[in-house]
């Protein structure tokens, strides 16, 4: 048995220690945010924080994982109360199948935690390990803009508090 | 969602939705008496009773049905919306059901950007004749006239403050009947829905980590299964030792019928190591093999026996200035970001199929015929998939889940395709080339146009077990139908194809090759309309440049539909389009017009690209379109369209082309077959849609990617001095034109 923390709840899991993450989030935790892509780290579909770095949970063995806090999708909020990304992604309409916004929004989530202003080349830069097919690119940037200075807004609205979620 | 839920059949759902009639034979003798000779709007024609579309339930309960899918591109709200202004009911009080051949009329594929037309026009004409029948049934309860009752909210209102809502109006079989040719549609000006940018309904969820896939479905007992696919077309299995795959960790069975192979297992990565080991054990015998490059597809195109059909044959005039140009396209994938899924259980001989198909009702008789079983006892409902732009893995994989289920009675079945998997087997958008010939006369206009264009067939579906990799694997196997080809007005191959610009002088020739295709084919957004799109929106810049005449007005004095004229009048004036300005250096501004299918919605664009010629680089930088969809219903969806055509036409123009040898596909991942990523899209799409307010939808998903294709294109002509006409304009093949 492997004890996973995800999303502040710590989970004993019974699966060989080889397996992805992935697997392990979807088929034992029954959680969907992180979905199959490519199963090589080359299209972000897959990507969850591990300790506040965006990784690809499908080249990522439990055994690696440890001790180390995963977060995904589900951790950040829900359609009640959703975070800041969750609620301009929806505000904006930034989806069309997707099937890629939960990676998305977990790599920008990993962005804004270390740097809350990023510059338009620094959060293209950033965002470039995840694919999005139906080409909504303009969209995502769009949604994380907002949702990064919606969280600046509340920083500075209530002094003391941490700027994100 | 439970199985059990999801199991009752639409004799059930409709017995659960009765109600006592009362005095409703009379108002049908007298509204409804003669079946009409009159085509009915929309899909209505196929599916004429009111009841396939709306039912109400005494409660109230409003289910509304549609058999078109969502495929990412707004369906379950534009769709929702349209029904809900005709009805006037708040969407939220609609249960809405998409693609189900338990429950839903047939509406064959979600394709073609015909949702809107097909769907949403039978939706509307629908919704508006429930509401005049519950009108007059309000009318003989309260004995006021018509004109006197106002429909709001579920419920019709009487002056007098009576109310009745649509469920204490309706019976059992109140709506079961026959569509009217006619209908009281609402005026336009009173609409409240239609027009208006609702929030997409599957958003919140699908950013939340809800249940919105056919890859989140967990019926209770479900195992993984993976499949094991040959190593090129034709190959067959010649031998595999199974005893030692069958004895790893969670292996529940392996499947074999003839060369089709495949692994079962209790958990997902189980099933994948023990795919990987079967994939080691399997010996091929190997076949034919493929051509040896993309050049030896278009030399084939241009040698192999062709069916030769002259399209538009008017005598050509005598220019004064001539140019003729070839152009070419590669085969580009639909390359979905999330492999092809499908989930599949076969209990007490009957079979449930969870598909991201396009077609429910088609991908049923596949399966059935595939397994020899009755259609009745298959049923396929739609999930939704990653992003659809076509005919692309899904009903392979639905396929396969039906074969595998087989095997295993009683347990559910999740397939889900390896990245490797759905690179080498999903069918490919068809490549191209095309010949262009024309001239102007001594005023500019264009007084010879002669285009030929070759190409294998667009659509290898709907073609039972034959069309699925599944039925050509299996020890009998199903053999795919021979392609056929006929011009038609919407076109496969030849859509697009003739030039909707005013020429009083021109040409258009299709050259069909039928067979052997060298690689699997079938459709890709706008199928033959993004080569030919591109061919003929190139060649009017070449035109232009030969007549020395600004690209705009060039198109403008070759064209006589008002629409067409405004959409290419707003992009011009948004863009700042200016005739014959210089771009700053390395930069390069280019302009691109069509009208889909040539009946469908008009799109006019601009762009700006940047092409750096130290490493031959391009980029999009800017890009503004000019839509008419006809009838606006949800603005935002058709800017969502629009901007993911343009980028995804971007991305087959400047990268993409799916790489084989004699012996392979060889793009099998996405380092093999590159696709946009977040630092190579525009800086920003601009979408200015123009809003026709009562006129017929024209869809607008596939609207985009021929104009984009073009207009960079003529923007990299425009930065660089060089015309490239065979994408994909990689650095490699940029950086070489500007150095020449």
């Amino acid at each position: 048995m492997i004890t996973l923390t995800v999303n502040n709840q710590a989970h004993g899991v019974d699966a060989d220690p080889e397996t992805p993450l992935l697997y392990v989030l979807r088929d034992e935790l029954g959680l969907n945010g992180a979905k199959f892509g490519c199963g090589l780290g080359q299209c972000g579909a897959c990507t969850v924080m591990l300790d506040g770095e965006a990784v690809f949970s499908c080249v990522t063995p439990l055994s690696v994982v440890g001790a180390r806090k995963v977060k995904t999708i589900e951790g950040l909020g829900t359609v009640a109360n959703p975070s800041p990304l969750q609620q301009a992604f929806i505000e904006l309409n930034a989806a069309q199948c997707g099937y890629c916004i939960a990676g998305m929004i977990m790599r920008a989530q990993a962005l804004l935690e270390k740097n809350p202003r990023p510059a338009e080349d620094e959060l293209r830069a950033h965002m470039a390990p995840n694919l999005c097919r139906c080409g909504t690119h303009m969209r995502i940037l769009a949604a994380i803009r907002r949702a990064a200075a919606q969280m600046q807004a509340a920083a500075l609205a209530k002094p003391g508090k941490s700027p994100v979620r | 969602m439970t199985m059990d839920a999801l199991s009752h059949s639409r004799r059930a759902f409709l017995a659960n939705t009765g109600s006592l009639v009362i005095g409703f034979s009379l108002l049908r003798a007298e509204a409804f008496a003669q079946p009409s000779s009159q085509r009915l709007p929309g899909d209505l024609e196929g599916n004429p009773m009111l009841d396939a579309w709306i039912r109400i339930d005494p409660g109230n309960k409003i289910t509304v049905f549609t058999g078109k899918a969502e495929l990412g591109q707004g369906t379950k709200t534009f769709l929702l919306q349209i029904a809900a202004e005709q009805l006037d009911v708040d969407p939220k009080g609609i249960t809405f059901i998409t693609a189900d051949t338990g429950l839903t009329p047939d509406e064959g594929y979600t394709a073609g950007s015909a949702t809107m037309s097909s769907s949403g026009t039978a939706l509307m004409n629908a919704a508006a004749q429930v509401r005049e029948i519950l009108l007059n049934l309000a009318a003989r309860k309260s004995g006021l006239p018509v004109t006197q009752l106002v429909a709001r909210d579920a419920a019709i209102h009487a002056p007098d403050g009576r109310s009745w809502t649509y469920g204490e109006l309706v019976a059992q079989d109140t709506l079961h009947l026959r569509a009217q040719p006619s209908t009281k549609l609402k005026d336009p000006k009173d609409y409240r829905l239609v027009g208006i940018s609702m929030p997409r309904v599957d958003i919140p969820a699908k950013v939340t980590g809800g249940a919105a896939y056919v890859h989140d479905l967990r019926p209770e007992g479900m195992v993984h299964a993976r499949v094991v696919r040959p190593p090129r077309y034709g190959a067959r299995l010649a031998e595999v030792e199974t005893a030692s795959v069958e004895k790893m960790p969670g292996v529940v069975r392996v499947v074999r019928d003839g060369s089709y192979l495949a692994v079962v297992a209790e958990k997902e990565f189980q099933a994948i190591r023990a795919m990987q080991a079967l994939k080691s054990a399997a010996k091929w015998e190997m076949g034919p093999g493929l051509p040896a490059n993309q050049d030896a597809v278009w030399s084939f195109l241009k040698s192999a026996p062709a069916q030769t059909d002259v399209i538009v044959d008017r005598a050509l005039g005598a220019p004064v200035k001539t140019v003729e140009a070839n152009y070419a396209r590669p085969y580009f994938m639909h390359a979905s970001i999330g492999p092809s899924c499908a989930v599949a259980v076969l209990r007490d001989g009957k079979l449930m199929v969870w598909s991201h198909t396009q077609g429910v009702f088609p991908d049923r008789q596949a399966i059935a015929e595939l397994l020899s079983m009755a259609e009745d006892d298959v049923r396929v409902i739609h999930a939704e998939g990653a992003g659809c732009y076509g005919h692309n893995g899904a009903d392979d994989a639905a396929a396969d889940a039906a074969l595998i289920a087989r095997a295993v009675p009683g347990r559910p079945v999740r397939v889900q395709w390896m990245r490797d998997q759905e690179h080498q087997w999903e069918p490919y958008g068809s490549a191209m080339t095309t010949t262009m010939r024309g001239g102007v006369d001594a005023s500019g206009m264009v007084v010879a146009w002669d285009y030929h264009f070759w190409s294998q067939t667009h659509a290898t579906r709907p073609g039972g077990a034959g069309s699925t990799i599944a039925g050509w694997l299996i020890e009998k196997p199903f053999g795919l139908a021979k392609p056929s080809f006929k011009p038609s007005p919407r076109g496969s191959a030849d859509r697009n194809a003739v030039p909707y610009y005013k020429f009083a002088n021109a040409k258009v020739t299709s050259h069909f090759i039928a067979t052997p295709m060298p690689l699997r084919v079938s459709a890709l957004r706008s199928l033959g309309g993004y080569m030919n799109v591109f061919s003929i929106e190139c060649f009017m810049d070449e035109l232009a440049q030969a007549a020395g005449a600004d690209p705009v007005e060039f198109r403008l004095k070759h064209l006589d539909d008002p629409r067409a004229i405004d959409v290419i009048r707003l992009a011009a004036d948004k863009f700042g389009w200016k005739g014959g300005a210089k771009a700053p250096a390395g930069r390069g501004y280019g302009f691109s017009f069509s009208r889909y299918e040539n009946l469908g919605a008009y799109l006019a664009l601009a762009v700006e690209v940047e092409a750096d010629p130290a490493t031959g680089r391009v980029r999009l930088v800017r890009a503004v379109a000019a839509d008419d969809s006809g009838q606006a219903v949800n603005p935002d969806a058709i800017e969502n369209q629009i901007q993911g055509g343009i980028i995804q036409a971007s991305s087959w123009t400047l990268s993409e082309q799916v790489r084989f040898d004699g012996n392979a596909i060889t793009s099998v991942d996405w380092r093999s077959y590159p696709i946009l990523r977040m630092p190579d899209v525009p800086d920003s799409i601009e979408v200015h849609v123009i809003n026709r307010p009562g006129q017929p939808f024209l869809g607008t998903g596939e609207a985009s990617q021929g104009p984009a294709g073009a207009a960079i294109a003529n923007a990299i002509a425009h930065a660089t001095g060089k015309r490239l006409r065979v994408p994909p304009f990689t650095p490699e093949v940029v950086k070489k034109a500007i150095d020449s």
